[in-house]
């Protein structure tokens, strides 16, 4: 257990480091840093002067141990458009991600979860088919055509929630319920696949001859064991969405870091950028290894492993 | 002589009949499936689109007529009988703008896949045929790759490399190759200790005999439904970028740029942004559902994807 427990540790450790070579790399790509980095009228001499003042003209391994050191200390640069760090600029917008991404996360199970329980009961009845063809539905709707049909019907035409900003609970409605959607559609078919599995196992007859309900044959020994799957999606997912709450941030002017991101990369604001995607891709990382030693207690069979 | 002649060919018309008799049994089984109908018809159209869009169109898809600007669609007060889904705001016409985006979403869509298959095919072949430190340094780029948010890592790379045809197609074919190369892995691991394989290498065959010939027939399968589910998740990325801009830049149609636009002119103009939505969701619904076909009869313990 302490074993699988540290070794997990070490892989995410390494994950990490191989995204902050990632994050490294991409300023790098065009061969000259500095370029990207100065304003469109720089004069050649701003830039050469530039150029050696960050010290681009070391070489690449020197400057990747300056950067990566850097990322230890939380350090990733000044914001060249809000002269504030980097990192503090990414963490002030964090709150609202996590808001956003934890309400996406409980509209999608509150509907997905009873949605897959009630298609594999009743299995190919009306209610399955309306239930699958919906899930099948949202995970083909684009993110972004969501959002704006959203705001079309429910912002300009019924005016039921604000179109954009975040302050209410109204304004969180709109966004969350596009951001969930792909979580939700998806996990309703896992939720069904994994309580049909459960339904057609031998102890499942056994709970039914021993005489309970069916309402106690489902809800305390189908759905415990069908969640089991279900929980290594969910974290999956939620690590996911972080990430992917990029596009809803930006239809819905939603202040979070996804938006900042993607303003920063327009501004060509890099040292945001780079601080965005970092954390972002640790949060992911740190997300999965709590699924992970989570899944051990739930399903014991894993450590077997 | 002509006694084997006559063996040979009555073997042959003999392969060719059952091959005929596959064909319709499979054709049989997808008439059955009305989902894979529907998908098959769908996609058909898209490449038809693709082909023959100057015959298809109904107007120039790039000429601007301010006169002619937010026509609404057939059926609304003011619509013009020419332009059956109406206008965008330069005058365009939304129908033949539709048809030409169908050649972006399919020619970028197609080319990431396949250069995404090929790729992480050969590194899953690679992998699991040698093992040791070849496929450690792989899974372990894997695991990287798999911590970034997806989307935030293609525009950022895009928006330093310039949204050019090319880049976008080796950013999504780059973001791709996870998933075949850990299919393609995993199926060779199971297949590297079957009798044939010993046989092939007792009798001397190379390695490089053994990967082509003996091993990649047999990852096909699993590989085609990937390739149609990845088809899906492709269109939606590149219409994603075009949506926020980093796409293949105007005036060329894309229902991604399209939507953008639309998105503009919500509050007044509701069409510009509702039909290139619907029909990347019609489309990748039909994708998803002949896939979903194709993995039944191909592959059915791929669920999971």
């Amino acid at each position: 257990m302490k074993s699988y427990i540290l070794k997990r540790l070490l892989h995410s450790i390494f994950v990490l480091v191989g995204i902050s070579v990632v994050v490294f790399i991409i300023l790098h790509l065009t061969g000259d840093p500095a370029a990207l980095l100065m304003p469109m009228d720089a004069t050649p001499e701003q830039i050469a002067q530039f150029r050696k003042e960050m010290g681009f003209t070391d070489p690449l391994l020197l400057q990747y141990w300056r950067f990566f050191k850097g990322t230890l200390r939380g350090d990733f640069g000044l914001s060249f458009r809000h002269s504030q760090p980097a990192l503090s600029l990414v963490m002030e917008r964090m709150p609202a991600t996590i808001q956003l991404t934890f309400a996406a996360m409980a509209i999608a199970l509150i509907i997905a979860v009873p949605v897959g329980i009630i298609s594999a009961i009743r299995r190919n009845s009306i209610l399955d088919h309306v239930g699958m063809t919906g899930a099948l539905l949202g995970q083909s709707t684009p993110v972004f055509w969501l959002g704006i049909m959203l705001i079309l019907i429910f912002s300009v035409t019924i005016q039921w929630f604000p179109s954009s900003g975040r302050g209410s609970l109204q304004h969180l409605i709109l966004p969350a319920i596009t951001l969930g959607m792909y979580s939700m559609a998806r996990t309703a078919r896992m939720m069904r696949s994994s309580m049909l599995e459960v339904l057609g196992q031998e102890y499942m007859k056994t709970a039914k001859a021993k005489g309970l309900t069916p309402r106690a044959v489902i809800l305390k020994h189908a759905l415990k064991n069908a969640s089991i799957p279900v929980v290594t999606i969910v974290g999956m997912e939620l690590g996911t969405l972080l990430g992917g709450a990029v596009i809803t941030e930006t239809i819905f002017a939603w202040p979070g870091v996804g938006r900042l991101a993607v303003q920063a990369i327009y501004n060509r604001d890099y040292p945001v950028v780079q601080a965005a995607v970092f954390i972002l891709a640790a949060i992911f990382v740190l997300v999965n290894l709590l699924v992970d030693i989570l899944y051990t207690y739930l399903d014991p069979r894993v450590k077997l492993k | 002589m002509s006694i084997l002649e006559n063996a040979t060919k009555a073997l042959d018309l003999l392969g060719e009949d059952r091959r005929a008799i596959r064909l319709r049994k499979v054709l049989r089984k997808l008439w059955e499936n009305k989902g894979a109908v529907f998908g098959l018809i769908m996609v058909l159209s898209v490449i038809i689109c693709t082909i023959l869009a100057p015959y298809l169109s109904p107007h120039d898809p790039i000429f601007q007529d301010v006169e002619k600007r937010l026509f609404p669609p057939i059926g609304q007060s003011g619509s013009d009988p020419h332009y059956l889904l109406g206008t965008d705001h330069l005058g365009r016409d939304i129908v033949s703008r539709l048809i030409y985006g169908a050649r972006i979403s399919l020619v970028v869509s197609i080319s990431a896949v396949a250069f995404s298959g090929v790729l992480g095919t050969i590194i899953g072949l690679l992998s699991g045929f040698y093992g040791g430190k070849v496929d450690s340094v792989f899974m372990r780029l894997a695991d990287v790759q798999l911590a970034f948010p997806f989307i935030l890592l293609a525009i950022a790379i895009i928006a330093v490399l310039g949204p050019s045809l090319q880049n976008i197609i080796i950013v999504m074919g780059i973001t791709g190759w996870v998933i075949y190369a850990r299919v393609v892995r995993a199926e060779v691991l199971s297949l590297r200790e079957k009798e044939y394989i010993m046989a092939v290498r007792a009798l001397g065959g190379s390695n490089g005999r053994i990967i082509f010939k003996h091993l990649f027939p047999n990852v096909v399968p699993p590989c085609i439904v990937i390739v149609t589910l990845e088809m899906a998740r492709m269109i939606i990325m590149e219409s994603a970028l075009s949506f926020l801009g980093l796409g293949v830049q105007p005036p060329t149609p894309t229902w991604g740029g399209m939507l953008a636009d639309g998105r503009v002119y919500l509050y007044t103009s509701w069409w510009l942004a509702t039909f290139p939505g619907l029909v990347i969701m019609l489309v990748v619904l039909g994708i998803n559902l002949l896939g979903n076909w194709l993995r039944d009869i191909l592959d059915p313990r791929l669920t999971q994807l």
